[in-house]
């Protein structure tokens, strides 16, 4: 039985798929390029937390805007979300691309967060790492490149790589590509203001991101005050989906622990 | 029919192995696969080449951009024109075209091009295009931005043209307090304008609309007539009809004695032009947001940069014109009457082809070919039924 239910959401008539289930403080999860599922992390977390996962703008089977250009649209546009759901204290979890979103959401705001956590974010540049360019990766070539293990690689590319999937496939690589392309994943601003970032943040990495490497963890963690880094070992880019036992358990040792100090 | 003489400008010394086993010679394939040397004596070749053809009786010579491959070496084709503006004294001059999207002043596009324009005395042909995937991951200019980069370039160039400066222009895209560029073009009221494509529906429409000429890139003849057929029916729509003179084929000639011996000498070059140069994996022809996601769909199925094309089969389905002089006047007229176009723009020289041979084979055609067609127009248009 799902644990979830699936609605469409209009904010500003920006229409939306939502994806929410369980109970408790709100936990926002900001998903990465390849789009939004409910997979068995969240499905653990809602558990304890009112999971809410909303499908960006412009990908799956949300609207694509015209005023959909940048990450920073996604950050104001997810402001806005917030006050329409009328959320407080939110926990905001972002993960790749989505990682990306939140920092650049909570530089402008955080009145409406209790925490952040990333996840193999996007969002900086830290010169002489070398990166993959997903954009000349092939769809499954890039799926693969995300993981360790290369047999986690396999069922995600047997779910994922779908003919039918291949028009949400499509669209949702236009909006990385409007979103990432140039310059490439990151935006030479947002560390000037990541000091800004004034709640408890918590970055989560794989030790073998091939995406995002871990010097990106540590770059971020240098400029948001007091960020707290777990790396997950034996891991690619994406471990929510890889490690989600140890993803779910960083997460919650976090919000425990911010809750028992509060 | 008019005859241009069209050069891509390959790096014919390259390595073809090392192509193979980069996966192509676009954006990843090193350019320390170049050897100055040897690029020199290339470009000088391939000048004295286009000089040659303006001798020769061409109507006209045509060159065009493209980035960080050993494909073409002319990432500014405006350089090449100017050398060519004052040593070639007859032919037309065009570049099809440049790549609107990749520039972010455009006005550079209206200055260069009316430069041109002027010291050719108005023999300038201005080619605009959005340039292929590829050139998307050489440039760092977003595919997903490409086709509204390309529609306000190019009506911010024609305003730029047409219109008396100063003005100012404020656009998504381009921004400019002062619109003012000197020289003004030397045609009345702007050099004509020549819109290259794959054969994309929209931008049929748009060049029909506008009244520009269309230039069919390298298809098979069956696919040229549908798309020339499509530009007739759109300008029909907008008003008016179509003249032959504003469908112009890309295609490739290679004449010689005999149709078996114009195969064999040809093969090499041509192949290596198709299997080698040309080769790219998908996701760099077709990177995300460059095109709708139907054609999209259309092209990643087919895959048709996977597998190799043979001279023969590239002959047999019309793409290129390779054989005897009696071989190639009987196809070009057959396709002419087919399609219904009036111009050839006709690569002579091709992939690794030295220069001797490309030399002769741009003889053979001025003497062989040229000659019977200088006066065709197409004998029939092309019925509807074959078209499709």
């Amino acid at each position: 039985m799902a644990d979830f239910t699936t609605s469409v959401l209009a904010v500003r008539g920006n229409r939306i798929r939502l994806m929410r289930g369980g109970a408790g403080q709100p936990l926002v999860i900001l998903h990465g390029a390849s789009g939004a599922q409910w997979p068995p992390f969240m499905s653990a977390l809602s558990q304890k937390f009112d999971v809410i996962a909303p499908e960006h703008p412009g990908f799956g089977e949300s609207d694509m805007p015209d005023w959909l250009d940048t990450v920073h649209d996604l950050a104001y546009f997810y402001l806005d979300l917030f006050a329409e759901l009328k959320l407080k204290d939110v926990n905001l979890v972002g993960l790749s691309l989505g990682g990306w979103i939140a920092a650049e959401l909570a530089v402008r705001s955080t009145a409406r967060l209790a925490s952040m956590t990333l996840a193999g974010a996007a969002g900086l540049h830290v010169p002489g790492v070398v990166q993959l360019d997903p954009f000349l990766r092939s769809d499954e070539q890039r799926l693969r490149d995300f993981f360790y293990d290369q047999k986690k690689a396999d069922e995600v590319i047997a779910r994922a790589l779908r003919p039918e999937l291949e028009d949400v496939t499509l669209k949702n690589r236009t909006t990385v590509a409007k979103l990432a392309w140039q310059p490439r994943g990151h935006d030479p601003h947002l560390t000037k203001w990541l000091h800004r970032i004034d709640v408890p943040t918590l970055l989560i990495w794989g030790d073998h991101d091939r995406a995002f490497p871990k010097d990106y963890a540590l770059a971020y963690q240098k400029a948001i005050p007091g960020a707290k880094l777990v790396i997950v070992p034996e891991c690619g880019h994406v471990p929510q989906i890889e490690k989600p036992d140890a993803f779910v358990a960083a997460l919650e040792g976090f919000l425990g622990a911010r809750k028992i100090a509060a | 029919m008019k005859f241009f003489n069209f050069h891509l400008m390959p790096y014919g010394h390259v390595d073809l192995d090392a192509i193979a086993k980069n996966g192509s010679a676009w954006v990843t394939f090193s350019n320390s696969h170049y050897d100055p040397e040897k690029g020199a004596e290339l470009y000088h070749d391939y000048l004295d080449q286009m000089e040659f053809a303006d001798q020769l009786g061409f109507d006209g010579v045509c060159l065009n951009e493209h980035h960080q491959t050993a494909y073409g070496m002319m990432p500014i084709p405006g350089v090449l024109a100017g050398a060519l503006a004052r040593s070639v004294k007859h032919a037309q001059i065009a570049i099809l075209g440049r790549a609107l999207p990749l520039i972010n002043n455009p006005l550079n596009v209206a200055e260069e091009y009316a430069i041109l324009d002027n010291l050719t005395r108005g023999r300038f042909i201005a080619g605009f295009v959005r340039g292929i995937g590829a050139e998307y991951h050489a440039t760092g200019i977003s595919p997903a931005t490409s086709q509204e980069r390309f529609a306000e370039a190019h009506d911010l160039i024609v305003r730029a043209w047409t219109e008396p400066g100063p003005f100012s222009y404020s656009g998504k895209h381009y921004q400019f307090r002062y619109v003012n560029p000197w020289p003004r073009p030397y045609q009345t009221p702007h050099p004509p304008v020549w819109i290259p494509s794959q054969g994309s529906g929209s931008t049929i429409r748009w060049a029909a609309k506008l009244r520009y000429t269309y230039c069919q890139t390298l298809s098979p003849i069956a696919a040229v007539a549908k798309f020339f057929q499509l530009f007739r029916d759109e300008a029909e729509k907008a008003g008016y009809q179509a003249s032959a003179d504003q469908l112009a084929w890309s295609n490739t000639i290679y004449v010689a004695d005999t149709d078996k011996k114009a195969v064999q000498e040809a093969k090499p070059h041509l192949e290596a032009l198709v299997n080698y140069l040309l080769k790219m994996p998908t996701e760099m022809l077709l990177p995300p947001g460059y095109t709708d996601t139907a054609s999209m769909k259309r092209v990643r199925a087919v895959k048709v940069t996977g597998k190799p094309s043979s001279i023969e089969d590239l002959n047999a389905s019309g793409v290129v014109i390779i054989g005897s002089p009696a071989t190639v006047r009987e196809k070009l007229a057959e396709y002419q009457d087919l399609a219904g176009f009036n111009t050839s723009l006709t690569k002579t020289q091709f992939g690794t082809m030295p220069n001797e041979m490309a030399r002769a084979n741009m003889t053979a055609i001025a003497e062989e070919i040229l000659p019977a067609f200088r006066d065709r127009q197409p004998q029939k248009r092309a019925p509807k039924a074959a078209a499709e």
